[in-house]
Order: C-alpha cells, then structure tokens, then sequence
C-alpha cells in the first residue's frame, strides 16, 4: 500500500462522497416539495429555473445570509455545537455504504466505497445512534419547553425502534452465513452486495422490508412519525429556536438520514448496484445504484405523502407490542431456515 | 395488539398510499394563473363600460338612474344639456360626467339593470389592481374606451 492508495484516493472519494450528499439533500428537498405538491395535485416549485430547479440554491443562498441568532437564555456551547453533531453522523452513515462495483482508474483498481470495513452494518447503526446526540442536546440547550419535549420523544422513539431495526438486521446478517464461502456470516456492506444468495433466501429477506422499512421511518423520524419536530403540537420541537444556517444544518440532516437509511436498506435489501451489464460496464452499477435510491426516497415522500401521524403513545405500543415481537419471530425463523438449509 | 389488527392496519395503509397514487397519476389541478388565463362564465361581471351607438353617440342620456340604483354609491353621474349642433347622445341630455368608484363598487350589477338605454354595462376586466386611489376612480373617458380583455369564456 502505497501513499496514494492509503491517503490520497479516499480523501478525494470522501470529499467526493460529500459533494454529491450535499447536493443531494438540496435536491431532495426540491424532490419532495415537487412530489408533494403532484400527491397534492398541485404543481410545485416551478418559479426559479425550469421545473424550479433554482429552489433549492436560492433556498441555500437564503439561510447563509439570514440572521444569526442565539437567545439570550440558550446554553450558547451546546446550541452552536448540536447542529454539527447532528450532521457529522448523518454524514458519515454513507462511508460504508458501497455505490457500485470496482472500477479501474489510471490502472488502479478502485473500489466505489469510501471504507470498507468489515463491522458495516455495526458502523450504520453506531453512527446513527450518535446522530440522536444532535437533537436531543439541540432541544435541551434551547431551554425551551417545547424544544425538550421535542428533544425527549425523539430519544425515546429512537431508542424503541432502534431494537426491532437491530433485530431484523440481525436476521438478514444470519442469512449471510449462506453466502459467504467460510459459512461465519459477514457485517461489510461491500460483501453483503457481492454475496450470491438462494433466490428463497432474497424472498424471505424482503418480507422483512416492510418492517424494516417502519423502522427507518422512525429512526430517520420522518412523517408519519415526525415527533421531534410535530409542527401542531411542539411548534417544531428541538429546532424551534434555530435559525439561518443552524437550522439548515437540522434540515440537511434530516434528509441525510433519508438519504442513508435508503442507501444502507437498498444494499441490505435490494442488491445495492447490483443489475442487468454491471459485469461488462461497472460504471452502470453507479447508475442502478442511484436509480434504487430516488426509489426508495420515493416511497419515502410517498408514505409521508398518504399517512396521518399518529399520536405518541400509539408509536410507542406499536413498537413494543407488535413490532419487536414480530421481528423477534421473524429472527427466530431465519434462525431456523439458516440452521437447517 | 393482535397480528389481525397489524394486517387491518396495513391494508388501511395501502389504501391510503392508492388514494395518494391516483392523485400523483391524475396531474395537478392547479392554473398558472398570470400566464395562463382563468376561463370566466358568459355572464361574469368585472368592470363598468359605457356604449355608444353604432354613430358614434354615447347612449348614456344622464338620467342618473345608475347612481340611484348603486347600493354602495359608487356611481356619480352629473347631467348637462346636448348642444342640438353637436349632440354627444341622442337624448335631451348627456353625462358630463360618469364615475365609478371601484374601491366601493360590489359588482352588483344593479346599474346594468336599471339603464334604460343599456349604455352602462359590467365587462369582462377583472384585472383591475392599480397603484393609487385615483386608478380605481374611472372617469367617462376611460370607461369609453372599447377593451377588448384577454379572457377566455368557459362554455357551460
């Protein structure tokens, strides 16, 4: 391993990698504007530039230029720190997160990952538990009543369904003992996409995508399960008292959750880049791998699009009482399946 | 919470997000309205226009019948005597003057009706902002002018 390889190769993916996430979560919040206004039969932003493609930079140029404000009753330390801290997990997330096979640069074999390392799936979830440090200490340095609540639901939703998610990620990581040629399973995202697995077995993994996609919902709190932020009950829970840049912070986080939690459910669930000529041209893995990624953030607007959000002990007992069970049985299950096939 | 309950849930659930779907595949409803014109009824009623006769005459006889009409007294009629040299309507008499102010006007309509000579009637021009008072005062010379407005007539 050479300088290059080691130092200067994943600083230009990672710097890369960060670029293309920013850029997506301005245009994903153009997506989902457009998206909902078409659910809306309405027509969207479509004021600056063709299709409105302008919002999302006039929207970037509007916050840097806004007024910087901290209150003057705020704990000033953590209130400028949460946004970063909320931000730098949200970002990390995609590190491992593998968007298309290995190509060949300059002849050198590069792999379309920042870091493949061997504990992936360990690292989303390690990461995106960090992330809740963001908002919750965001809505306790606000000294805001509504900001707290907000801050509280948000730990405490985060915090249930982080167990199912976890249990039905474990379910899928026993089904990787079948792939793997030493039969010990693996936790790298790049193996769990490379991996050949029984077309029974591809089956029995989407039946958990529903449930699994639940949980996301939840852990990125996305409407319908919105808590932190509930506008009609919490005003806007842990960012009430943010404004100009630090609330865009809040915002981009937000959808890069999204964007994470779908590029990690798309590699768990739907074979990451894999598609139809990757081997001849892996440059089209890229492709497959973004057009899975719209689609799940699709199915993103569109359920926060069609479903009403429920009330907070609802999405407590439905945690507890139906989903971590249920995600108990299916481990259970493929316990069984892995144990006898 | 029973499984059944889970699955009557999901169903639910499913059938919200085809309500959602059907409304994404129907495309939007919405009018771009300052581009694209809103389509009006044949008997829309926008703003007062005064008639003349296929001569030239101004078929308002200044009987002040509008003003007496106006609910709001938003018309203001003064009469004067034609010269018999040179008549400005075919009657005894002709407004000098014929304003109406839109600030306070209603669009009632109720001037329409009562005109016996028709010269007073509500257009099409709904387009009406201005940027002071004046500009919603109109005077006879503005309200004679033909306008033919840029509005498309829904058919019933």
């Amino acid at each position: 391993m050479d300088w290059i390889s080691l130092i200067l190769i994943p600083a230009i993916k990672s710097l890369i990698l960060v670029i293309v996430l920013l850029t997506g979560f301005a245009y994903a919040t153009w997506f989902e504007r457009k998206l909902i206004g078409r659910f809306q039969q309405r027509i969207g932003p479509n004021r600056a530039w063709t299709f409105g493609l302008g919002h999302p930079i006039a929207d970037a140029l509007k916050m840097i230029f806004k007024e910087e404000i901290v209150p003057s009753y705020v704990d000033k330390i953590l209130f400028v720190m949460a946004p970063g801290l909320a931000i730098v997990p949200a970002l990390l997330i995609f590190a491992v997160v593998p968007v298309g096979p290995n190509i060949t640069l300059f002849g050198r074999e590069i792999p379309l990952v920042v870091a493949d390392v061997n504990i992936g799936l360990l690292w989303v979830l390690a990461v995106a538990g960090v992330g809740v440090y963001g908002i919750i200490l965001g809505g306790w340095a606000s000294n805001n009543k509504y900001s707290l609540l907000g801050a509280l639901r948000t730990s405490a939703q985060m915090l249930s369904y982080e167990l199912p998610m976890g249990v039905l990620l474990i379910a899928i990581l026993l089904t990787t003992a079948l792939g793997t040629a030493d039969g010990a399973g693996t936790l790298s995202l790049v193996q769990i996409v490379n991996m050949e697995l029984p077309w029974y077995i591809r089956i029995w993994i989407l039946l958990a995508f529903p449930l699994y996609f639940i949980t996301m919902l939840a852990e990125t709190s996305r409407k319908p399960f919105d808590f932190p932020e509930t506008e009609n009950e919490l005003v806007a829970g842990f960012q009430t008292e943010y404004g100009s840049i630090k609330f865009a912070l809040f915002y981009m986080t937000e959808y890069l959750h999204i964007l994470g939690a779908s590029g990690v459910a798309v590699s768990v669930f739907f074979g990451g880049w894999r598609g139809p000529f990757v081997e001849q041209a892996p440059i089209l893995g890229v492709f497959y791998f973004a057009a899975k990624l719209i689609a799940m953030v699709f199915l993103f607007i569109w359920v926060s699009a069609s479903v009403p959000r429920p009330r907070y002990d609802q999405l407590l007992r439905f945690c507890w009482t139906f989903l971590f069970p249920v995600s108990l049985v299916y481990l259970a299950i493929t316990a069984a399946i892995v144990i006898l096939l | 919470m029973a499984v059944s309950d889970g699955i009557k849930g999901a169903v639910e659930i499913a059938k919200s997000m085809a309500v959602t779907l059907r409304a994404l595949l129907a495309g939007p409803l919405t009018v771009q309205y300052p581009e694209q014109p809103i389509a009006i009824y044949p008997r829309f009623r926008a703003r007062h226009e005064l008639r003349r006769y296929g001569n030239g005459l101004e078929r308002c006889i200044g009987c002040m019948l509008c003003e007496a009409a106006c609910p709001t007294g938003a018309i203001h009629v003064e009469a004067a005597e034609n010269d018999p040299e040179h008549p400005v309507s075919p009657g005894e008499r002709y407004a000098k003057v014929w304003e109406v102010n839109l600030m306070r006007c209603i669009f009632c309509g109720d001037c329409e009706t009562a005109c016996p000579v028709e010269a007073v009637v509500l257009g099409h021009e709904y387009e009406l902002a201005g940027y002071s008072r004046d500009d919603l005062l109109w005077t006879k010379e503005r309200l004679l002018e033909p306008t033919r407005p840029n509005v498309i007539i829904r058919t019933e």
